[in-house]
């Protein structure tokens, strides 16, 4: 049998997942990564994408649309708002991508002549548009 | 001594008084435990994100590129009070408490010479801070319409604090809560969140000690998260703050419902009383009456 890790899923509101698990898929700030039992220590911000943990029983699938991970003894995610992708359907896909896009457009309008936080908020909706065709659902958001 | 029939009259009123508290405990109580239950949920969560938290502030430390959320402007000249109360009354002292604590700060940094400014949430504590302290007053947040607090109503108030911040109007930021203990117990508790001031884990040295890799790097990480930690600490006050409401308006209704019982058994004893002094009256009339012939 494989080693496992406990790992817990959280969000402001309620816990999500408290489980022993092989291995959890993070989208993390920098790219995607895998968390196996005994990995190094490491905390990470999240982008908005797909939770992938796989357990003994079978692999279970979260949309976060943001937070951050904490690797140690296990693995916490401490995610924004995280969502069972079974739960996800169009019309909550479609309110995440126009809170992304509003977000944008405010923040375009605050900074007109800084690029950083521009390209943060377009990097965001760009991120949740991307989820969109990992869990199979469209937008009818124009792709910025 | 008052007739009969106005007996009567204050017997029913206050009968239909003590259906309406008793009404409004029971709809407490239901409504008490959705929010402890809610409570409860966010609490691993907050206790998680502290002790991170708790870890990242103490390896970026007191470096001169720490942000300002976490090492504070440099100064304590301007203070803006958040005071959090309820949306309604009938809830014992539970909004007196906040307000004469949020009170007794204001008082003292006024008295230090400081700047004030005051937030308010929640209308029940605007009114009561009003009277002394109105014309510090920078805003206020309606959450009356909001039926359930949810994680994006803390984000909303953090955002309007944060941007205060940013634009420089104050230094230093405390939030005025009523903690919950238990149903007869609510504490009304002040803590500041700007700068943020995390509990750091005492004895707990080999959790402190623990090396993290941070991706991306350490700072541009505790850029994302104080932000998120100002409204996380704002969620968990807002939901303390819920519960402890109806946790408050629960045992005031209760005792509401106890004083009209025993009214009505006062009352019920001096009707009584005054309908036999009525015919005892009348039959003493017929009996000397009928003597009399």
């Amino acid at each position: 049998m494989a080693e496992t890790m406990q790992f817990d899923l959280v969000s402001p509101e309620r816990s999500l997942m408290s489980a022993q698990v092989k291995s959890v898929q993070i989208p993390g700030a920098d790219g995607d990564m895998t968390a196996m039992p005994n990995h190094a220590p490491l905390i990470t911000t999240l982008r908005p994408g797909v939770l992938k943990v796989e357990t003994d029983k079978g692999v279970e699938e979260f949309v976060v649309t943001g937070g951050f991970a904490e690797l140690g003894e296990g693995l916490s995610v401490l995610a924004e708002r995280a969502v069972p992708k079974a739960d996800v359907d169009q019309a909550a896909y479609e309110a995440m991508v126009d809170e992304a896009h509003s977000a944008y457009k405010q923040t375009k309008e605050t900074f007109k002549n800084e690029p950083g936080p521009v390209d943060d908020a377009a990097k965001l909706l760009a991120d949740m548009v991307a989820v969109g065709t990992h869990i199979g659902l469209s937008t009818k958001q124009p792709s910025l | 001594m008052p007739n009969l029939k106005d007996l009567k009259n204050r017997i029913a009123s206050v009968k239909s008084t003590r259906k309406i508290t008793k009404a409004m405990q029971m709809v407490a109580a239901a409504k008490l435990r959705r929010a402890q239950d809610a409570a409860e949920q966010s609490r691993p969560y907050t206790e998680r994100f502290n002790a991170v938290m708790g870890a990242l502030a103490a390896s970026v430390g007191d470096s001169d590129s720490a942000p300002k959320l976490l090492s504070g402007t440099g100064k304590d000249d301007v203070h803006l009070l958040i005071v959090m109360t309820s949306e309604r009354g009938l809830c014992g002292g539970f909004n007196a408490n906040i307000a004469k604590l949020a009170k007794a700060k204001a008082t003292e940094l006024l008295g230090k010479g400081k700047t004030l400014k005051i937030l308010t949430v929640g209308k029940k504590g605007r009114d009561a801070i009003k009277r002394d302290f109105g014309d510090y007053f920078v805003g206020h947040v309606d959450l009356s319409e909001v039926k359930r607090i949810g994680y994006a109503d803390a984000q909303g108030i953090a955002k309007d604090v944060l941007g205060r911040f940013d634009a420089g109007e104050f230094d230093v930021a405390t939030i005025f809560y009523s903690k919950f203990v238990n149903v007869v117990s609510q504490i009304p508790t002040e803590q500041q969140i700007i700068p943020a001031a995390f509990d750091t884990p005492e004895g707990d040295s080999a959790e402190a000690t623990t090396l993290y890799d941070y991706e991306p790097d350490e700072e541009a990480i505790l850029a994302d998260l104080l932000p998120r930690g100002v409204a996380t600490q704002i969620f968990s006050a807002l939901l303390e703050n819920g519960a402890s409401e109806q946790g408050a308006r629960m045992s005031a209704m209760d005792n509401a419902t106890r004083n009209a019982g025993e009214m009505i058994e006062k009352l019920t004893i001096q009707y009584n009383r005054s309908r036999q002094a009525v015919i005892t009256n009348e039959l003493i009339e017929i009996i000397s009456g009928a003597e009399a012939l």
